[in-house]
Formats: C-alpha cells, sequence, structure tokens
C-alpha cells in the first residue's frame, strides 16, 4: 500500500511555549485519520503545519514520496527552501477550512476553478467540466453562479469541499470542517466526507464529531498538551480507551 | 434675477467649455492617480520599512496639506522658476510646466492619489485572512494571491469610498480656478460675475452643473456597485 502523507516528529512552539511536542502521523492510500483532542492540544496547528500554514520548528514532511524542502529561517521556523515546491505540494494537500474561506468576490464556479486554472494550468473548458463534476459530488445544483454569502453555511462548505477536490490532491486536510455550522447542517457536510472516504480518498480530519471519528475513520489520534496520547483503530480506541486523559475527554464529549 | 444673459449663446459657450476643462481635469486625474494608487497601495502595505515608508511619507504629506497650496507650490512655484522657464524648450521633463493644464493635473493627481492609496491599502489590510489562507493552501504564490484574490476584492471594497473621493475632487477641480489661464467652470462662473455683476446667476448656474454633474457620478458609481460589489448584497429573492 502506497504512503500519501508522512509527517514525522513535528515540532512546534509558540514563544517558549511547545504546542506540538514530536508528533507524528502516517496515512496509507485510503486512510481516514481523525485527529481529536481538547481545544489547545495542538490538532488544528498540527494540520496547519502540514502545509505551512504554520511553520513547524523541526519535522519532516512527505506527501506522496516527495519530501519537503525545508530550511531553518532566522526566527528558527522552517521556510520552505523552494517555494515552488511548496506551492505544488500545498495543491496535493488540498485543505477545508472550519470557516470555509471561500473567495467572497468569486461566485461558485469562479472559486472552484480558480485554483485548477491559476495553479494547476489547466485549460478553462477542463476546468469548468471538474468544477460541474464535484459539484455534482458534493451534492450541490444551480448554484455555480450564487456569491458564498447568499448561500448556507453547509452549502458554503460542500463547495468548499468541491473548490478542494477540484485540484485533485493526493491528500485532503479537513480542519474541523463541522464546528462552524448549525447543528441541522452539519449532516450535509458530513455526508459528503463519508461519501468521499466510502471513494477511497486519503483524509486527515480535525474533529469534534465523535460519530464521524468512529464511523468513518479507519484510524484516530488523540493529542494531549502536543503529544499523541493514544492512537489506534476508532473502534477499541474510543470504546475502550486506555489513557486516563482520553477517558475523561470522551466523558466530557461522548455522544 | 436676470438668468437670461446665462443663456446667451456666448455664455452657454463659456459654461460648456468649462464643463469640458473641469472634466478633463477630473478624468485624467482621477484615472492616473487612482492607476498609480494601485502599485503605490500594494507598496505601502509591504512589510519592507524601505518600501512602505517613502509611500507613508508621501500620502502622509499630501494628505497633511491643502490641494489649493499644492496647486500654487506647482503652478506658482516649480513653473515659474528660473530654472523651468529657461530651460522648458530643452528639457523635455520641464516642458509640460508650459501648460496651466498641465501643472493642474499634475497637483490633482498627486492629491487624489495620495488619498486613494491609503484607501486601498486599508482594504487590502482588511483583506479576510482565511481567503488569503485558502489562497495559499491552494498553491497560489504571493503574487498571485495579490491578483488574483486580494486585490480585486481590496478594489470592489473600496469602491464606496473612492466614489466620495472622485465627488470630492470634481469639487476640488474649482480649484483649477485660481490658475487665471485655465477656464474650468468656476473661472466661467466667475468671469460672467465680473463681466455682467450678476453674482448669484452666474454661481447659481455653476453650482447647478456641479450638482447636475455630482448626481450623475454618484450614478455611475451606484452602476458600478451594483455589478461589482453583488456579493455583499442581499440575496434576491
Amino acid at each position: 500500500m502506497s504512503i500519501k502523507l508522512s509527517v514525522e516528529n513535528l515540532h512546534k512552539s509558540y514563544g517558549t511555549h511547545e504546542v506540538l511536542k514530536g508528533v507524528s502521523l502516517t496515512a496509507n492510500a485510503g486512510d481516514v485519520i481523525s485527529i481529536i483532542g481538547s481545544s489547545g492540544s495542538g490538532k488544528s496547528t498540527f494540520l496547519r503545519c502540514i502545509n505551512m500554514l504554520e511553520r513547524p520548528h523541526a519535522g519532516r514532511i512527505t506527501v506522496a514520496g516527495e519530501e519537503m524542502k525545508l530550511v531553518t529561517a532566522r526566527d528558527g521556523m522552517f521556510k520552505a527552501a523552494d517555494e515552488r515546491q511548496l506551492q505544488m505540494m500545498r495543491a496535493k494537500l488540498a485543505m477545508v477550512f472550519q470557516h470555509f474561506n471561500l473567495w467572497a468576490h468569486m461566485t461558485v464556479l469562479e472559486n472552484i476553478i480558480e485554483a485548477p486554472v491559476n495553479v494547476l494550468k489547466l485549460p478553462k473548458d477542463e476546468a469548468i467540466a471538474r468544477a460541474r463534476k464535484y459539484l455534482d459530488k458534493v451534492g450541490l445544483k444551480e448554484v455555480e453562479d450564487k456569491y458564498p454569502a447568499h448561500m448556507s453555511g453547509g452549502q458554503q462548505q460542500r463547495v468548499a469541499i468541491a473548490r478542494a477536490l477540484a485540484v485533485e490532491p493526493e491528500v485532503m486536510l479537513f480542519d474541523e470542517p463541522t464546528s462552524a455550522l448549525d447543528p441541522e447542517l452539519v449532516g450535509e457536510v458530513l455526508r459528503v466526507m463519508r461519501a468521499l472516504a466510502e471513494e477511497g480518498r486519503t483524509m486527515v480530519v480535525v474533529t469534534h464529531e465523535m460519530a464521524f471519528a468512529r464511523e468513518v475513520s479507519n484510524h484516530v489520534i488523540f493529542l494531549h498538551k502536543g503529544v499523541i496520547e493514544e492512537q489506534g483503530d476508532p473502534k477499541e480506541v474510543l470504546v475502550n480507551p486506555q489513557s486516563e486523559r482520553l477517558q475523561q475527554f470522551l466523558k466530557g464529549s461522548l455522544k | 434675477m436676470q438668468f437670461d444673459v446665462i443663456f446667451e449663446p456666448a455664455i452657454l459657450k463659456l459654461f460648456w467649455q468649462g464643463i469640458l476643462v473641469s472634466l478633463q481635469l477630473l478624468c485624467i486625474s482621477v484615472s492616473i492617480g487612482g492607476l498609480i494608487s494601485i502599485p503605490m497601495a500594494i507598496m505601502r502595505v509591504s512589510s519592507n520599512r524601505w518600501i512602505s515608508t517613502p509611500v507613508w511619507l508621501y500620502t502622509y504629506v499630501m494628505r497633511g496639506t491643502p490641494m489649493l497650496i499644492q496647486v500654487y507650490l506647482i503652478y506658482y512655484g516649480v513653473a515659474q522658476l528660473d530654472i523651468v522657464q529657461n530651460n522648458w524648450d530643452t528639457v523635455a521633463l520641464f516642458k509640460p510646466f508650459k501648460d496651466a493644464l498641465f501643472c493642474c493635473v499634475l497637483a490633482f493627481t498627486l492629491n487624489t492619489c495620495a488619498y486613494t492609496t491609503e484607501m486601498l491599502a486599508g482594504a487590502i489590510r482588511d483583506t479576510n485572512h482565511g481567503e488569503l489562507e485558502a489562497a495559499k493552501a491552494m498553491g497560489m504564490t504571493p503574487w498571485q494571491a495579490m491578483r488574483r484574490i486580494i486585490l480585486p476584492s481590496a478594489l470592489r471594497r473600496t469602491l464606496p469610498a473612492y466614489s466620495n473621493e472622485v465627488i470630492m475632487m470634481l469639487h476640488g477641480t474649482s480649484l483649477a480656478s485660481t490658475v487665471p489661464a485655465l477656464m474650468d467652470i468656476t473661472n466661467a462662473a466667475r468671469s460672467v460675475y465680473s463681466d455682467y455683476y450678476l453674482p448669484f446667476e452666474a454661481f447659481i448656474t455653476a453650482g447647478v452643473i456641479y450638482l447636475t454633474l455630482t448626481f450623475t457620478l454618484v450614478g455611475l458609481f451606484k452602476l458600478a456597485e451594483h455589478r461589482w460589489l453583488a456579493y455583499l448584497q442581499p440575496r434576491k429573492a
């Protein structure tokens, strides 16, 4: 089985506060990895370090066999040694954000074709065909010409997922994709994510949705204070937590 | 009131030419000033002090002094310097200063460019951080993110404030009347006033012309906002 994403021994600090104390992760093709943990555990920071939205202090990141070239900058954090490579690797690691982060001045279609046309240099008509395919996949119809602000949160997040899909990434990163949604809109987004998982897409999901972690992912990582406290098959880890921390955490959020 | 004087063909023609001069001043200065303000705004928000400080200084000075003073400094100052006057037939750089219109356009352009730069720089700074992160995360270069995401969004959000700036500039063009050689709307009115001693008729006519031009501009900007700011407007049913 091919390894799509490997992160080794990632360290990150804010000032003197170390938020990630050597976190590693390996995702094989088709893996759906859920990262759980209380707020401040470093789970979002970890995800954002993978595509260098946050700059780690140490570690190795390899996407589909290609290692990200990183050097230590003057401030002690990593920076890309090769900007061009970073950009191409980011496109292989499409991200879905908590607050959707759609480009507000662009229509849905423009949002989705933007990166395929301008980053992947796809011909426009091909990008449009792709966009329509993925809009269909996330279950949205007749929204192409709408602006993000004119849609519900759930619809916006599904557009954001289509936008991420449109670069046909190796790995999809989800940063708490349902945390900003009204409870009744969470389901539609989770359904789309479940369908993607069943298609065999490789996904790393930072989430508070224990049901999703349990039922959809095949691996769960529990982060606590910057270290992996426990990990494994969700059906075991979440049903029979070994560490006291995870037991406490699950007691607080059990559904 | 003797408004019939205003409607004499020669006077109408005088005002018509005044309108053309004023509009010429306005169009040239806001279009050139507007274009230059885009790179200036990008420089203004640069994290490199060597790039941002000169722009800050420029906008600080231009916004801190009255436009009339700026017109005077260029028309009565620079254009009257011996070194300029003695050489303006031979040195290409000085040649335009022979033209009163150029002196005014230069002052107006420098002025409106400073205000527009600050407006645009503010809009760039206010760009939703998440949208910028999304651009990075999708693999855009910083320059692509600026060109494709930040600038198009900032230019749109600047539009309402910019419409005010253009209207202020339209009214500001009346300062061109301090340059005797320029027959703008205000100077046309002044010459009618001094020839016929009809202050109300002359200046009310000028006022009505400015008012009409202002509301035409307001209408044009409303159309532009409708076109480019549709994404901020409430959803149509």
